[in-house]
């Protein structure tokens, strides 16, 4: 299982990819091995805020639907809008292709609550 | 409660399978992919571990007695080596498990039930049974084991396995044959809507079945398919399941299983009153088919509405593999239940539109007709 040295990740399973103030979010390889084939995504429209823990969207497998959780505060500016016709694309390519939005932070110092590719690693083997 | 094991479980663990507690059974809901293996028996074949299901044997001189009084549909329309589908109902009407009755003589009967139900219809079945002296109910649930080939490609993989002639082996009916060294009994059957049969085999043989259809349906691209994909490929025929579209509180007339209700059987049975009134009066409520048309998947449990109010709860509802396309199943008023009408699904209190829609949503390939006996 994958998981990139240069991301920062949630309990949630989920990944930010940090440039300058702006936050690319997806869910782990890991996430997407757990639910199996991802059929639906949905996601918030652009312009929403959204504060730490909020829940901004879904990914629906075959048999399950799980919440998505905003790792940080600040403003939706733009979503994947390929996932509508190839929700699959989050189970090919889950740190790529597959991402599901950017935020733009509001406050950067968030990000140093969020856990490194050691902390993400030990929290998956358990 | 530790969960049973069916006879599989080493062959699901090295085959890599997400295992998952099934109503008291550890039983693999997928091995690879959900939707690979649902196209595996939409486009070729599947194998499936079912070893869950309860079997029951009722044997005696009064057994079609006993059988015809407590199943809703009609056991004197069957011959030897026939299959029914038919449900056990409660004094109320409502469906205690849908089944398949196995006659093999008047005077022996097998039961495939429901692995949930398998305890309660056993007790339901033997108490019942008291007012039958000539009659004995037996759970054999433990002793077979029960595999499943599901799939267009199902007859040449199987019959390159056994002896007996499978062409001239109809829908529904079932014969007493070997794989090997091993005794079975082996029916065409599913619930998969596609063609395909039903083994029981030994608990001990089972492993050494499967290996062997494993190991022949390579030239087949046979797959093994979980139960992720079992259920998939049920809700595409808008076949019922127990616990979601059936249950002990629902009838028979209700669930739109009318055709394997025989009200005018000699003898009548359990729960024929209330059926009877229903008939006359109308139902309260019936199981629809909708397709979503809006964006979203409805979900098991999800509010149904129509206009402003609440209709009906969801009991399935999946994204379709063969269809790409949201569908599922809802109990709602029956003056809901027409083609066509518009309901609305409660997605995560976004209101997403659905239209009722009649018969299975993807044709079913079942072999239907009755081959020439020679």
């Amino acid at each position: 299982m994958n998981f990139p040295e240069k991301l920062l990740y949630t309990k949630d399973h989920e990944w930010t990819l940090i440039e300058g103030d702006i936050a690319v979010v997806g869910i782990t390889d890991f996430a997407q091995s757990e639910l199996g084939d991802i059929v639906f995504v949905e996601t918030p429209e652009v312009g929403t805020k959204l504060n730490v823990g909020d829940s901004f969207g879904v990914v629906e497998s075959v048999k399950t639907v799980s919440d998505l959780y905003s790792p940080l505060t600040g403003e939706v500016v733009e979503v994947n809008e390929a996932l509508v016709d190839a929700p699959e694309t989050v189970n090919t390519s889950p740190y790529a292709d597959g991402w599901i939005v950017k935020i733009k932070m509001s406050d950067t110092s968030e990000t140093e609550s969020l856990m490194n590719v050691a902390d993400y690693k030990s929290l998956v083997k358990k | 409660m530790t969960p049973k094991n069916t006879p599989l479980a080493d062959t699901h663990k090295a085959l890599g399978a997400k295992m998952l507690d099934f109503h008291g059974w550890m039983m693999p809901i997928q091995y690879t992919s959900i939707l690979e293996e649902h196209k595996a028996v939409r486009e070729k074949v599947g194998i499936f571990d079912v070893s869950h299901m309860g079997e029951i044997e009722i044997k005696g001189e009064q057994a079609f007695d006993l059988v015809q009084y407590i199943t809703t549909n009609d056991v004197s329309l069957l011959e030897e080596g026939e299959i029914q589908y038919s449900a056990l109902l409660n004094e109320k009407g409502g469906v205690i498990d849908d089944l398949l009755v196995y006659m093999v003589s008047r005077k022996r009967f097998l039961l495939c039930v429901n692995a949930s139900n398998a305890a309660k219809d056993l007790s339901w079945i033997a108490d019942q049974a008291l007012r039958y002296p000539d009659v004995e109910v037996v759970n054999i649930s433990r002793r077979f084991g029960m595999i499943s080939i599901q799939g267009p490609k199902s007859e040449p993989l199987l019959q390159a396995l056994l002896p007996t002639p499978l062409a001239k082996l109809g829908y529904y009916r079932f014969c007493i044959t070997t794989v090997g060294e091993s005794n079975i009994i082996v029916s065409r059957t599913g619930y998969t809507g596609e063609d395909g049969f039903e083994i029981f085999c030994e608990w001990r043989d089972t492993p050494a079945i499967w290996e062997a259809i494993m190991v022949k349906g390579r030239q087949f691209s046979l797959k093994p398919v979980g139960l992720g994909a079992r259920d998939t490929l049920r809700l595409e025929m808008r076949y019922a399941l127990h616990g979601q579209e059936l249950a002990e509180n629902i009838t028979p007339l209700e669930a739109g299983l009318s055709w394997i209700v025989s009200l005018d059987k000699k003898g009548g049975f359990i729960g024929r009153d209330v059926l009877l009134k229903q008939k006359e009066e109308g139902v309260p409520q019936k199981l629809v088919g909708f397709e979503v048309t809006g964006r979203g998947i409805a979900r098991t449990g999800y509010d149904v509405c129509h206009g402003d109010e609440i209709v009906g709860k969801v009991t399935s509802g999946a994204m379709s593999p063969s269809l790409k396309k949201a569908i599922g199943m809802a109990y709602v008023k029956p003056e809901l239940a027409m083609e066509g009408t518009e309901l609305f699904i409660d997605i995560r209190g976004k209101k997403v539109a659905a239209l009722v829609r009649r018969g299975s949503f993807v044709e079913s390939r079942v072999k239907k007709e009755v081959p020439a006996t020679t």
